[in-house]
């Protein structure tokens, strides 16, 4: 029905003006079939990424923020020049990768999760106790994967089914978890398991890079990160989030799958959880209730500081792979120069995050009055 | 319950009736389950027992409830409560003490019953701190227009570690009995620190219902644009609630540091915003916003701390009342969800209809 | 080639009901292919119930629904759009944040190798969007665009998911100036002779004359009737939709002749070359006691900017404004308030009731922020003020302890106005007070701007319904692409308004 009326209105020109010649209306004819050609019009992915520069300019702040820190620290501290450094980033920081990829998407949805770093901690306890019963860490692993998924699913679920509040029910995962945990064990529990300890200790050497290595759980993080990237950018369930994040009712009203999208938001995060919690227990060989404290704001300052608006439906997770590397930046800088203690990493984070917050809600006011 | 009294329907119906149910239940199970809880005895001109100490014990958390109710009710959420106990404790302890740091000092100078500051002074600052700390969280709330969650978590995080600067990384003990007294004296037989909760309680209930605070609280809760075409100053009264819960926490710090007779940074009020939480939603208050009730967020407080108690006395590990607070919370929420209230009104609908259209 | 005129849709016999309302009772409607159907009736009437079971966001509790033919249960919203039935909203129910091609065609968009493809979604768009003779790029995100284009996108996409069989306007025209109405209905027009059924909501009584077929009436909740469009006069058809004559109608006129004697010659409150950059052009104004000044303009005018200015809700790039001969200094509603100006806004539900406080609250607050945070005005005033208002203003409640969401919206609007007389303005500012409240309602309110000009208050109405403006003022200011464009004081005849306000060319 509407295609035939839709062609209908394309065959009549005279929608289109009240009085035009015929050869007038041919013209326009064709020039509305070719168009695009006519005006030398790049290709839709050239205008794409003009277009991204454009809407982007948070982002690009960020990614210039980063450079211009890391350049300083490199030339405080001239050890910070190897390029171990900037690999060791992606080392030490591989967990708050991962929950910030988790946290981006739930962000953007307009969403948030505090509980990322009681999942991680939970998974560093159970594993720790599973493999301490003996069982193989080839099944240990997918199932801290399953239980990240239910964690996060059921969150999901009483978020949007019961319509209460992101940041309380996600609040309470994290008590809820951490406390799991420390049923699970009081102490910290050593993991002894050779697959573990060979994930922990083998080095995979970078190509280009001479003596420059990560370990393999490091990869994971690169790797979850493009898989993101395709999901936000090229499948209907990740501009769903980003319609979610800026407008629920209307996405609901546009017939999209809210229900099922954010159950799968939170899902996500969880899993990302799970995921950060398993490196997390590779690389200190243990688990413990009480680690990670304090994560999940580094988590949101990443994601934050990447240009993702906690009012959801704008950012991206590339912006906070930014994040996470000025958190890490801002780290490594203080750990070369040895003298300040540690909580400034606390206090220079939580102000970073607010100097961005202030920043988003300028762009946020100018925004609105254009 | 067509045949409801008025009088009856308006107790059910009130906010304080469901907590008040939970409380003399919580104190049923004990009287049964738990023997010798209910005992008071006299020792040394007070009143002694486990109930005392209870209410002893619950003052902080009711003070930090009183708060915390405030913020929530105009819509927002003070997760820095637990951190400002912390520093304005630590602020207290610290002037106290004689010396800190890598000083060296003589064990008995250290040890010693006096003060580097006058007890009042010590007061005046434990409570400055945390009402500035309330103020900075309010400022960025209504002028930073920053969500309540982050504004406060950054708060929540960064607190802590500004209490470890105050008191260089060290656990503090004060010797200084006086200062004992807050969380450990006895007026009248009863508890002091019952008597600052009533005191703060009574402050807290003027300022909000008699003067036209509470309604604005409300008001800002419910509909803050329509708030701010009355004529009112939305930003000011946020200031208010979040700067009035910095007060409360400071008080509570100070009842707290007095109790334990010093400071450990990282642990003082640990988890207190959790149980806060709790007690305000225990309570009736919507997390949302709106209309408030002190006294059953008082209420609440208490009965998360008897049911705390109760545990206890069962052998119950303080872990898993962790994780099962956590779920406690949530499940009360959904209680008073607005889903419930439409799945009950369903389910009592369905009896309804026989009784013919309601127009 | 139009096809014969069948039925798409039947509802048959809808009931629905809510706590404590019977939104519809047994209400039947047909609508064929090929027609343009408008739905009329005042607040409450139960026209967004039924479109809203229509389109599965709600389910009837009786009866039942046939399309071509055969009978569907209709699950949910994107069940509604599978069947082919596509509403469009009043308010853009799209999303800001994605690209123009992605709010057209998301959720059924092209794939490639099982991704989306871009460049085919965004040739699509752009030629679903010359089938309505528009013309953009359609990778920009749909928030850089007007209301007015949003909407059309908003139809595009309607449009185009699955083959809409009927498609459901929902007040469309509300956030539209003349021309783009005009260019709506001629695209209406052009989808019913293709055979497509329209369901046309609106509130426009005009419009409706100008495009519809025919006309269904609902009144609290029932079927009035069916009627085919040519059959029924203007007065016919209000006549159904309040179930009486209007002759109080007839009664304004006659007021507004008498109490145009009680203007002063002093102004109360003036301004001067005062604007702000975006919203309005600088302009003058007066403001003078016992006197009613209507505020014309088609949307996007800049008539509540206009308001908001004089109020302090914005504050003022340029220009001045005195009250009482004092220059104002501080921009903001409560030094509005305390200088005596007050102002009824336009959206009640967001800026107007406080849902969750009783009625007594709502009409004390705005006089409560006056007397600031300490001077508290005891219970036993405050129950004194609210009878006074509720009987003033005829407010339907059945306590003054009734919380506000449960009145109907004439009743709210009725609080919300108490609130303003309440502090004793001197200058009234009402913006749209007669939106969305049934024609009875609508006449009380109207009278009542006359009278409190009379007891010596300065008024100021806006109203999108001309004739409203006209009935009620003394003198029109007529606003244009956010500009002061002109006033007019007197007699006035309608058709020099609207020139003014189309400006020069209009037909």
């Amino acid at each position: 029905m509407a295609q035939q009326a839709k062609r209908a209105l394309l065959d009549d020109d005279s929608l289109l003006t009240e009085k035009e010649s015929n050869m007038a209306q041919r013209i326009k004819q064709f020039l509305l079939n070719n168009g695009s050609l006519l005006a030398g019009e790049k290709s839709d992915t050239v205008q794409r990424i003009k277009q991204f520069l454009l809407n982007n300019g948070p982002l690009l702040t960020t990614i210039v923020i980063f450079i211009l820190l890391y350049l300083v620290g490199g030339w405080l501290y001239p050890a910070m020049q190897k390029p171990q450094v900037f690999f060791n980033l992606f080392i030490n920081q591989a967990s708050l990768l991962l929950v910030s990829i988790g946290m981006t998407l739930v962000i953007l949805s307009k969403g948030i999760d505090l509980s990322v770093a009681g999942v991680i901690a939970l998974t560093t306890a159970a594993s720790a106790a599973l493999l301490a019963k003996g069982m193989s860490p080839f099944v240990v692993m997918p199932l801290m994967l399953v239980m990240g998924i239910v964690f996060g699913f059921t969150q999901g679920w009483i978020i949007h089914f019961f319509k209460v509040e992101p940041f309380i029910v996600t609040l309470m995962g994290l008590f809820f978890a951490r406390g799991m945990a420390y049923i699970i064990t009081l102490a910290s529990l050593t993991i002894s398991d050779p697959v573990y300890r060979y994930l922990a200790l083998t080095k995979v050497y970078i190509p280009f890079f001479e003596k420059a290595y990560v370990y393999i759980p490091t990869l994971v993080g690169p790797v979850l990160l493009l898989v993101t990237i395709y999901l936000s950018f090229f499948t209907r369930f990740g501009r769903t989030v980003y319609a979610i994040g800026n407008n629920e009712q209307s996405a609901l009203l546009m017939g999209l799958p809210v229900a099922r999208t954010k159950l799968i938001v939170y899902a996500f995060g969880g899993f990302c959880s799970a995921t950060a919690g398993i490196v997390f227990s590779i690389s200190l060989l243990s688990g413990y209730g009480g680690y990670a404290p304090g994560m999940e704001l580094d988590a949101i300052a990443s994601v934050v500081i990447g240009g993702t608006m906690l009012t959801g439906g704008v950012g991206t997770v590339v912006g906070t792979l930014f994040g996470v590397l000025i958190n890490g930046t801002i780290v490594s800088i203080l750990q070369f120069n040895g003298t300040l203690s540690s909580w400034w990493t606390r206090i220079g984070v939580g102000g970073l995050t607010l100097i961005f917050l202030g920043i988003q809600s300028l762009f946020y006011m100018r925004q609105k009055h254009s | 319950m067509k045949n409801d009294t008025p009088l009856l329907k308006r107790m059910r119906e009130s906010r304080l009736f469901w907590p008040l149910v939970a409380l003399i239940l919580i104190f049923i199970v004990d009287g049964i389950f738990a023997p010798g809880f209910f005992k008071i005895g006299i020792l040394d001109g007070h009143l002694y027992g486990n109930l005392i100490d209870v209410f002893n014990n619950a003052a902080p958390l009711m003070l930090v409830a009183i708060g915390m109710t405030l913020v929530i009710a105009t819509g927002g959420v003070d997760l820095s409560v637990g951190a400002v106990i912390a520093i304005s404790a630590a602020v207290s302890t610290v002037l106290i003490n004689p010396a800190l740091g890598n000083v060296l000092i003589e064990n008995k100078i250290l040890a010693a019953n006096t003060t580097n500051t006058a007890l009042w002074i010590v007061v005046l600052v434990d409570l400055a701190a945390g009402t500035l700390c309330g103020v900075w969280n309010g400022m960025l709330v209504s002028r930073g227009k920053i969500s309540p969650m982050v504004a406060t978590l950054i708060l929540m995080v960064a607190g802590r570690g500004i209490a470890q600067l105050i008191t260089n990384g060290q656990i503090m003990t004060v010797y200084y009995t006086p200062y004992w007294w807050f969380g450990n004296g006895f007026i009248l037989g009863l508890p002091v620190s019952i008597y600052i909760v009533a005191v703060v309680f009574i402050l807290a209930w003027v300022l909000v219902r008699k003067t036209s605070i509470g309604m604005f609280i409300e008001s800002v809760g419910i509909n803050s644009k329509a708030t701010y075409y009355s004529g009112i100053s939305e930003k000011n009264v946020k200031l208010f609630a979040y700067t009035f819960c910095g007060f409360c926490s400071a008080v509570a710090g100070l009842i707290l540091g007095s109790y334990i007779h010093g400071v450990d940074a990282n642990n003082i009020g640990l988890l207190y915003e959790l149980d806060a939480i709790l007690a305000v939603v225990i309570g009736g208050t919507l997390m949302s916003g709106g209309r408030f009730s002190l006294m059953a967020s008082v209420l609440g407080a208490l009965i998360i701390w008897t049911f705390t108690i109760t545990m206890y006395t069962f052998g119950v590990p303080a872990n898993a009342l962790l994780a099962g607070r956590a779920v406690l919370v949530l499940v009360v929420i959904i209680l008073y969800s607005d889903y419930t209230r439409r799945v009950l009104n369903k389910l009592s609908d369905r009896k309804g209809i026989q009784h013919g259209a309601t127009s | 080639m139009v096809e014969s005129n069948k039925d798409v849709i039947v509802m048959k016999d809808i009931s629905k009901s809510f706590p404590g309302v019977q939104a519809l009772d047994n209400v039947s409607f047909t609508l064929k292919s090929g027609e343009i159907h408008a739905l009329v009736g005042e607040n409450g009437a139960g026209k967004s119930t039924l479109i809203k079971v229509l389109t599965g966001v709600e389910r009837q509790d009786i009866g039942v629904i046939t399309l071509e033919g055969k009978e569907v249960s209709i699950r949910s919203p994107q069940h509604a759009q599978e069947l082919g039935i596509s509403p469009v909203y009043q308010e853009i129910n799209l999303c800001s944040n994605l690209t123009v091609a992605e709010n057209i065609l998301i959720g059924w968009e092209p794939r490639k190798w099982g991704r989306i493809d871009w460049k085919k979604m965004g040739s699509q768009a752009r030629q679903i969007l010359h089938g309505l003779d528009i013309d953009l790029d359609v990778t920009q995100p749909l928030g850089s665009y007007s209301v007015a284009i949003q909407q059309m996108v908003a139809i595009a996409r309607a449009l185009e998911i699955s083959s809409a069989k009927i498609l459901i306007l929902d007040e469309p025209t509300s956030s539209l100036d003349a021309n783009e109405a005009e260019k709506l209905f001629q695209v209406m027009r052009k989808l019913k002779s293709e055979g497509l059924g329209i369901i046309f909501i609106t509130h426009f009584i005009n419009q409706v004359y100008e495009v519809s077929d025919r006309i269904t009436i609902l009144r609290n909740g029932k079927l009035v009737g069916t009627y085919e469009t040519g059959s029924l006069s203007h007065l016919e058809l209000i006549a159904k939709m309040i179930g009486r004559i209007l002759s109080d109608l007839a009664d304004m006129s006659r007021i507004k002749l008498e109490s145009s004697k009680y203007i002063k010659e002093d102004a109360l409150l003036q301004a001067r070359g005062l604007g702000r950059t975006g919203d309005i052009e600088p302009f003058d104004l007066d403001l003078h006691a016992g006197e009613v000044v209507g505020l014309a303009g088609l949307l996007g005018s800049g008539r509540t900017e206009t308001a908001g200015l004089l109020f302090g809700i914005d504050k003022p790039d340029s220009g001045s404004v005195t009250v009482n001969g004092k220059p104002v200094k501080n921009y903001s509603p409560l030094d509005s308030i305390k200088r005596g100006v007050a102002l009824c806004p336009e959206d009640r539900k967001a800026a107007g009731i406080v849902d969750d406080l009783t009625v007594r609250e709502n009409i004390i607050l705005a006089l409560q922020a006056n007397r600031g945070w300490f001077k508290y005005i005891n219970r036993q005033q405050q129950d004194e003020l609210a009878e006074k208002y509720i009987k003033m203003l005829n407010i339907s409640t059945p306590t003054p302890d009734q919380l506000v969401k449960n009145l109907s919206g004439g009743n709210q609007q009725k609080v919300i106005l108490a609130r303003w007389l309440a502090t004793n303005p001197q200058v009234l500012i009402l913006d749209e007070p007669t939106r969305g409240i049934d024609v009875g309602a609508k006449a009380e309110i109207q009278k009542l701007v006359l009278e409190l000009a009379e007891e010596g208050k300065s008024c100021v109405f806006i109203s999108s319904e001309l004739e409203e403006v006209l009935r009620t003022s003394h003198r029109i200011v007529v606003l244009r692409e956010r500009e002061k464009v002109t006033e007019f004081s007197g007699e006035v005849d309608e058709h020099k308004i609207m020139e003014a306000m189309a400006g020069s060319g209009s037909s």
